[in-house]
């Protein structure tokens, strides 16, 4: 479990985060939605502990990050698997050797166990024939793959995913938002996703907070989100046609 | 001000360099591709720009002393000296900024801009001595490369001087004999060594600090080759004046 309490985060004059309170938790698909600029990227990174917020607290499982050693904070980092918008996978390494790489850096498995548990989580994300195959070499869907086989080779408690499916065909999003939600509950990972794809919170959303400007404007679930009034979340919600079209039928139906 | 912030930020990322260490059996793996990348990779246009850099050397010596009483041997002794003390040492440096450098800044600055940097740190590992570190311990080897800068320049002045008609071989070999002192291959392996540490950090530097995209990378390439540059040259006059002053 995360929570989150009151944390404020400025870069220069720009005050991004402004008080933002919740609680993600253990074995559910927490989300993270908001337009563009409303402080989602800081806010996961700040989660991730590559920003040090100025005020306010982030505690994993009552242990708050800033308040460790720096070895602590390195042993609770190797519990935690980020996906990035990118992919984010090295340039010079096989999708083995990129899946391989945490376990090969921090774990004194054999060659032997580590490359099983490579082709176990390759076959998970339903890789089974990239293993020699450069990112340069694989689709944008099958590098989101190797990330995620990647974030969850070292059995983390926390699995971190900004926007997952940018850049994907809706097809391959939902097979995106599907296996990390899967994985979630197979593995009982808090798992918490940065995302503005509406597909995503209807699909996996069992917690979504919705930021603006830098402040936490809403929070429930997606059956919620659907029936809210706060005009914000309509607003960002209803943006697109299609789900303007949903939400008029929902209310012909109700009617 | 800026530039005094920059300066203290560079020393913090030196001294961060050499904390947490990475595995051993994974370092050497790196020191030994970045050998590959940025030594053996770079032996050809060293030998090339040090042969012609050699042989024009020994034109214009001999062409400037054109006086009947000045021994031709002098040919052989100014390339010796001009090759050992400074063209070997600073202008394969100044080569080798724009060469290595520019390596350096832009596949460290690609990294920052494709977040697998921040993929490291969230990782665990201190990407400063993942990325870096391999690096200071591969140009260590750079003297290496000198020494042989050094020996073909000389040898581009014998066959400039000889085959060119300038200067008698007798004459030349004899000048690169003539009050030879062996401090000058040490102080020119000397400031081998600083350079190859201001080559391989300065740029490092560049392209881990950089911020936007891959208009960036070629802007901090270009950036990170001035300031490798100017820093060599100031070196090189304070460790000229302390060594040889």
């Amino acid at each position: 479990m995360i929570e989150v309490e009151n944390i404020h985060k400025s870069f220069g004059d720009a005050h991004i985060l402004k008080g933002i309170s919740t609680t993600f938790e253990q074995g559910k698909t927490n989300l993270v939605i908001g337009q563009s600029g409303s402080g989602k990227t800081v806010f996961l990174k700040s989660l991730l502990g590559l920003f040090e917020p100025e005020q306010g607290k982030i505690c994993y499982n009552g242990e708050y990050y800033w308040d460790l050693t720096t070895a602590e904070q390195r042993d609770l980092r190797q519990q935690m698997g980020m996906v990035f918008q990118g992919s984010a996978l090295f340039d010079s390494m096989t999708v083995e050797e990129n899946v391989m790489f945490p376990m090969d850096m921090f774990t004194k498995q054999s060659k032997g166990e580590m490359q099983d548990r490579v082709d176990f989580v390759l076959e998970r994300v339903n890789l089974i024939d990239a293993h020699k195959k450069f990112p340069a070499e694989i689709s944008g869907g099958m590098q989101k793959r190797v990330a995620i086989a990647r974030a969850i080779v070292m059995n983390p408690k926390y699995l971190f995913c900004d926007e997952p499916n940018s850049g994907l065909d809706p097809k391959t999003a939902i097979l995106i938002d599907n296996l990390i939600q899967e994985i979630t509950k197979e593995y009982n990972i808090t798992t918490v996703i940065n995302t503005h794809d509406m597909n995503s919170v209807m699909e996996i959303g069992e917690k979504i907070i919705f930021l603006k400007n830098g402040y936490k404007e809403w929070e429930g679930s997606n059956k919620e989100i659907f029936k809210t009034d706060n005009g914000a979340v309509t607003d960002f919600v209803y943006s697109s046609e299609l789900f303007k079209k949903v939400r008029q039928m929902y209310i012909e139906e109700r009617n | 001000m800026n530039y005094i912030a920059a300066i203290g930020k560079y020393f913090i990322m030196v001294g961060e360099v050499f904390k947490k260490p990475t595995k051993w059996r994974i370092m050497k793996s790196l020191i030994l591709k970045e050998i590959d990348e940025l030594i053996y990779g770079s032996m050809g246009i060293i030998i090339f720009i040090a042969f012609f850099i050699g042989g024009v050397v020994t034109i214009q010596t001999a062409l400037n002393l054109n006086s009947p009483l000045i021994p031709k041997s002098l040919i052989g002794f100014a390339t010796r000296q001009s090759v050992i003390l400074e063209f070997a040492p600073t202008f394969t440096s100044i080569i080798m900024a724009g060469k290595v450098g520019s390596y350096i800044t832009s596949s460290i600055g690609t990294m920052k801009v494709t977040e697998q940097i921040d993929a490291l740190e969230v990782m665990g590992v201190n990407s400063l001595n993942y990325l870096v570190f391999p690096k200071i311990i591969a140009m260590l080897l750079y003297p290496f490369a000198v020494a042989v800068a050094m020996y073909v320049g000389i040898f581009g002045g014998w066959i400039a001087g000889a085959f060119g008609g300038y200067a008698p071989s007798g004459e030349f070999i004899k000048g690169l004999q003539l009050d030879f002192i062996p401090f000058h291959i040490t102080y020119s392996f000397i400031k081998t060594l600083v350079f190859a540490f201001v080559i391989a950090t300065v740029p490092s530097f560049h392209g881990f600090y950089m911020k936007g995209g891959a208009l960036e990378v070629g802007k901090a390439s270009t950036t990170a080759f001035v300031w490798t540059s100017v820093v060599i040259i100031i070196l090189n006059y304070i460790i000229t004046q302390l060594l040889l002053g």
